[in-house]
């Protein structure tokens, strides 16, 4: 067994682990810790597959910043594990989330299916030449030419999404005056 | 390869522990020296052994582990608030390639031709330790350091991407090999090339925000003695607190280092060996921290949070506005 295989298996099955940990763990903090484990695996698959760039992109972004955010709200609401999970949830929740787990389900399987059975990738990947693929040019490339308005589209749903957390931290802080914060102004 | 890739690991892995060892005897050689004192003098000359007694007494000392902590996570947070810190140097280059025995040996543990971005990934990384240390310690002033580690440190990092920006987009490239390369020259003006003349203003933010990641004076919130007792770091002792303290200084070598490569040409200079000259850029760094902190006081929280925000960042995006400007026209 060659170093590539043995990376391979020990960040495949570590990310598996984490991922697995995350959903059967009670307290959420520990949840989000195995979440991070899990994205800092797959970071390193996606670097053994030379694709670089986004496997430091899969940490800076999500590792580094989002997932600092989500702990961060989370140790603020102070969830201790085993408070809200003993209620059933109501039932229009309980079809839903059926509902997107086969759809996610779904989607793996045709992406695995079409993966190994058609022997071709997403057709994104085909179109840049072998020794480039993953550097930042290419991906670059393809994202500003190719892909232009659904990453544009993206920039402005997480705008409209930013916009949308301002507006509700103004109401609420508008309601009650006697925050401590108000104070020192 | 692999031979020679372990020795290189096995070398920068020593250098880097001793200099943070040393790092603490010259912080308080010279913070005391500003103070009008002559800070340790007792252990060795000019107190030169005293990191050596400071190690002795901390790993002798007892490891308390105080009940109700999750011990899992207060276990494993020194250790990942000091892995980031050494896994920047594994792509930092030291010094010139040279050969041995007929070897080209690149002097970098690994080139990276993403070198940057590996920067950034490793210490955005870095914040995991303060806050699962803040949160599994289960005390409130360990929380509120590591709720303030947190919160600065995802502020701080989005100035500081932005900083280095302006020379990717001048250098066109993410390899700090490439960059120290493009900033060496023959001339009489030996430092003419260097990053820091193209891009002053992506200095000076790259330097704020560094010192705002490390957690250093004048932003060092987390574990503000006078409020948070010690912050992050309230419940640990013994070895497990000397991991932190070492990490920190491992963090300031890192950006030192990182800053000494992007801004004034890495290990390029005239007559001296090139490590000679990658070596004394660090000191001057570490220096600068240390100078800071004899100066400046605390910053502070709102104020530290409304000059991230308000100041650092409009900045940071001037520049990159400008100096894309400027690539685009040329």
């Amino acid at each position: 067994m060659n170093i590539d295989t043995a990376i391979f298996i020990i960040s495949a099955v570590v990310a598996v682990f984490g991922a697995t940990m995350m959903v059967f763990q009670r307290n959420p903090v520990a949840s989000v810790l195995y979440l991070i484990l899990s994205i800092v695996a797959q970071a390193v698959l996606y670097i053994q597959l030379g694709a670089l760039f986004i496997g430091a992109i899969l940490i800076i972004v999500y590792a580094g910043a989002v997932l600092v955010l989500f702990l961060f709200v989370i140790m603020m609401l102070n969830l201790r594990g085993g408070e809200d999970l003993g209620k059933p949830s109501p039932p229009l929740s309980q079809i839903t989330k059926y509902f997107i787990a086969l759809l996610i389900f779904a989607e793996m399987v045709f992406v695995v299916r079409s993966a190994f059975f058609r022997d071709a990738g997403p057709t994104g990947i085909l179109t840049t030449p072998a020794d480039q693929f993953g550097s930042v040019e290419s991906v670059a490339t393809l994202l500003f030419t190719r892909y232009l308005y659904p990453f544009e589209l993206a920039s402005i749903l997480l705008l409209a999404a930013i916009v949308g957390a301002v507006v509700m931290a103004r109401r609420e802080s508008r309601s009650d005056k006697d925050l401590p914060g108000e104070v020192q102004k | 390869m692999i031979l020679i890739s372990s020795v290189k690991v096995i070398v920068v892995v020593v250098a880097v522990l001793t200099g943070c060892a040393w790092s603490t005897w010259l912080e308080r050689k010279v913070v005391g020296h500003m103070q009008h004192r002559m800070g340790p003098t007792f252990a060795g000359p000019y107190g030169l052994l005293q990191p050596i007694a400071d190690f002795i007494k901390l790993i002798f000392k007892e490891d308390i582990v105080p009940s109700g902590v999750e011990r899992v996570a207060y276990g494993l947070a020194p250790v990942l608030s000091f892995i980031p810190a050494m896994l920047v140097f594994a792509v930092v280059p030291f010094a010139a390639d040279a050969t041995l025995f007929g070897h080209e040996i690149k002097m970098v543990i690994s080139d990276l031709n993403i070198g940057i971005l590996f920067v950034f990934a490793v210490t955005s990384l870095g914040v995991y330790g303060l806050v699962m240390a803040g949160w599994s310690s289960g005390s409130k002033y360990s929380l509120l350091g590591s709720l303030r580690a947190s919160a600065q440190m995802i502020s701080y990092e989005v100035s500081y991407g932005l900083s280095i920006v302006g020379i990717v987009l001048i250098a066109n490239t993410l390899s700090l090999r490439e960059l120290v390369e493009m900033q060496g020259s023959d001339s009489i003006w030996f430092f003419s090339n260097w990053f820091v003349f193209k891009q002053p203003l992506g200095f000076l933010l790259y330097l704020t925000c560094a010192i705002a990641e490390t957690n250093r004076l004048p932003f060092d919130m987390p574990e503000a003695e006078s409020e948070l007792v010690a912050g992050y770091h309230t419940e640990y002792s013994s070895m497990r607190f000397a991991t932190f303290f070492v990490s920190e200084y491992a963090n300031m070598l890192a950006v030192s280092a990182v800053g000494a490569t992007l801004f004034f040409g890495g290990w390029q200079g005239p007559y001296l060996p090139s490590i000679v000259w990658f070596i004394l850029k660090v000191f001057c760094f570490m220096f600068f921290y240390i100078w800071l902190r004899g100066t400046f006081p605390r910053f502070r929280y709102d104020q530290l949070m409304s000059f991230g925000w308000k100041v650092l960042f409009p900045l940071a995006l001037l520049n990159v506005i400008v100096t894309a400007a400027f690539v685009m026209l040329d």
